[in-house]
């Protein structure tokens, strides 16, 4: 109990802890809590290269992974995550098939919360899903994706990959490519690199451009030379064949003739690009095999840096709100 | 607020150590130099270089961080978490003898954590515990094979201590009336 009086500080960040006890979006987070994460998971990301990749931080809370929605990359990754921090971890996938409804995710929630777990980690096909159980739950919730809303750790994972590469966020010229009118992770990429201080372009299909998109401080365009031109990152989304209800564009060759990446597309951007994608990548449809393979991608640090993220966010969480220590 | 330590004084302790390190492992085969973040590492920097001046030979220095070792850790279920700080280790522990470098020694619970830490790194031969200033109220069986200070302390006294690398100056001061 007794926490040691020598004060042990450094050069002191901005924020040392969340603002919250959930972590629903990026859009209600201020860019040094951003910051924050950021900064803890590189401090994270060395513990994957140890000999013995565990810590004990966690030792003793239950991480329950609630997934609405089939999802093998994320899941994983906060698997890894929670167990390398030692936390005791709960798989619980539910087909995808029935559309559940909110009471039905409500009561769900509630009977894991007798059982009284530390946080949980929703995927649900529904926008707003984890809004609704962060009401209703005592526990963290995580947002693992909902529908087509937001997926946080997914940003936050693309925005430490790209200050891996670049060392800063400010000024760099992104470029999302991609299915945007389905795309929770273009919300949140948005959310977090307009917040950030990059210059955020988002190309697609005019069908596939939400109409209010340049609200949110980007720019928006269906010329893929004008959205990739000296673009310092290029990040691809896919096409959601399984969201779309109706014809959003003629064929998927013709998608790739218009907007798929390809290396003659690459060279208009900075010669020291690079390509990321949150995966599971179509080959072929918006992005060749050559360039997601090529010098130039960052797809798999990406997957490599989400474990480290995930665990930041997984620490920084377990704490509890600081607002709550004074009630 | 009185100076128990000031510079030249910081200096020619840690010259002592040193030689002591020197002495006590016939020369430095084989060791390294650890320090817990955050002046634990200054110290082990410092120490490196005496070393290297004394014997011509260098010695691996590393950096630890033991937040997500703490035993307080999860203990206060809500409130802040302590910020983590990255380690740097960039030698394989295994089989050398470690130098465990910390600026106090108190209760102890710092050092057990870094042990734990440590551990986790590999099977080191054998760790010894260096520490600038040892003010006493342990509350674990630990206890420093090389102090730089022993600090008589009341337990409502804190004690700081400051290093150029990260507060511009050198000294060690005591401090009254509980936490700083």
């Amino acid at each position: 109990m007794s926490a040691p009086v020598i004060t042990k500080v450094d050069e002191t960040p901005a924020v040392t802890s969340l603002r919250r006890k959930d972590l629903l979006g990026i859009s209600d987070m201020a860019a040094d809590e951003i910051t924050l994460v950021l900064d803890t998971a590189e401090a994270m990301k060395e513990i994957g290269s140890r000999p013995i990749k565990k810590v004990p931080a966690l030792r003793g809370k239950t991480v329950v992974n609630l997934f609405f929605e089939p999802s093998t990359r994320t899941r994983t990754s906060f698997e890894i995550a929670e167990k390398r921090l030692s936390a005791d971890t709960l798989n619980i996938a539910i087909a995808s098939s029935s559309v559940v409804k909110g009471e039905t995710l409500a009561d769900t929630a509630l009977n894991l919360e007798a059982m009284q777990p530390d946080m949980i980690v929703l995927r649900h096909s529904s926008s707003g899903a984890c809004h609704l159980l962060s009401r209703i739950c005592r526990s963290a919730i995580i947002n693992a994706g909902d529908g087509m809303h937001e997926h946080p750790t997914q940003a936050l994972l693309d925005a430490f990959t790209i200050r891996e590469r670049k060392k800063r966020l400010e000024g760099l010229k992104v470029a999302i490519v991609g299915d945007l009118l389905h795309s929770r992770v273009l919300r949140s990429n948005i959310h977090l690199l307009t917040k950030m201080g990059a210059d955020v372009w988002v190309c697609g299909p005019p069908t596939l451009i939400p109409t209010d998109i340049r609200r949110f401080g980007v720019r928006a365009t269906s010329r893929v030379d004008e959205a990739v031109g000296d673009a310092d990152v290029i990040m691809l989304l896919r096409i959601q064949l399984e969201r779309m209800e109706g014809a959003f564009f003629p064929s998927l060759r013709e998608y790739f003739n218009v907007f798929g990446m390809t290396e003659a597309r690459l060279r208009l951007a900075k010669p020291d690009v690079i390509i990321m994608h949150p995966g599971p990548m179509n080959r072929g449809v918006e992005i060749a095999s050559e360039v997601a393979d090529g010098p130039y991608s960052v797809i798999l640090d990406q997957v490599a840096n989400g474990v480290a993220v995930r665990m930041a966010v997984l620490y920084l969480l377990a704490g509890g709100a600081e607002h709550e220590t004074a009630a | 607020m009185p100076v128990v330590m000031d510079a030249d004084r910081i200096a020619r302790t840690l010259t002592r150590i040193a030689h002591e390190i020197v002495e006590r492992n016939k020369g430095v085969d084989d060791l390294a130099l650890v320090g817990v973040r955050t002046r634990g590492v200054h110290l082990a920097r410092r120490l490196a270089r005496t070393l290297k001046e004394i014997t011509g030979d260098e010695v691996p220095t590393g950096a630890l961080d033991i937040t997500l070792y703490r035993d307080d850790l999860m203990r206060n279920a809500v409130g802040p978490q302590p910020l983590v700080r990255r380690t740097e280790i960039p030698f394989s522990i295994d089989d050398r003898k470690i130098l465990l470098v910390d600026d106090v020694l108190y209760t102890g619970r710092t050092t057990r954590a870094a042990l734990d830490a440590l551990i986790d790194f590999g099977r080191p031969r054998g760790i010894q515990l260096i520490v600038l200033v040892d003010r006493g109220h342990r509350e674990l069986p630990i206890k420093a094979d090389y102090v730089g200070k022993n600090l008589p302390t009341a337990p409502d006294q804190s004690v700081q201590v400051r290093l150029q690398e990260s507060d511009n100056r050198d000294e060690v001061v005591l401090e009254q009336g509980g936490a700083a």
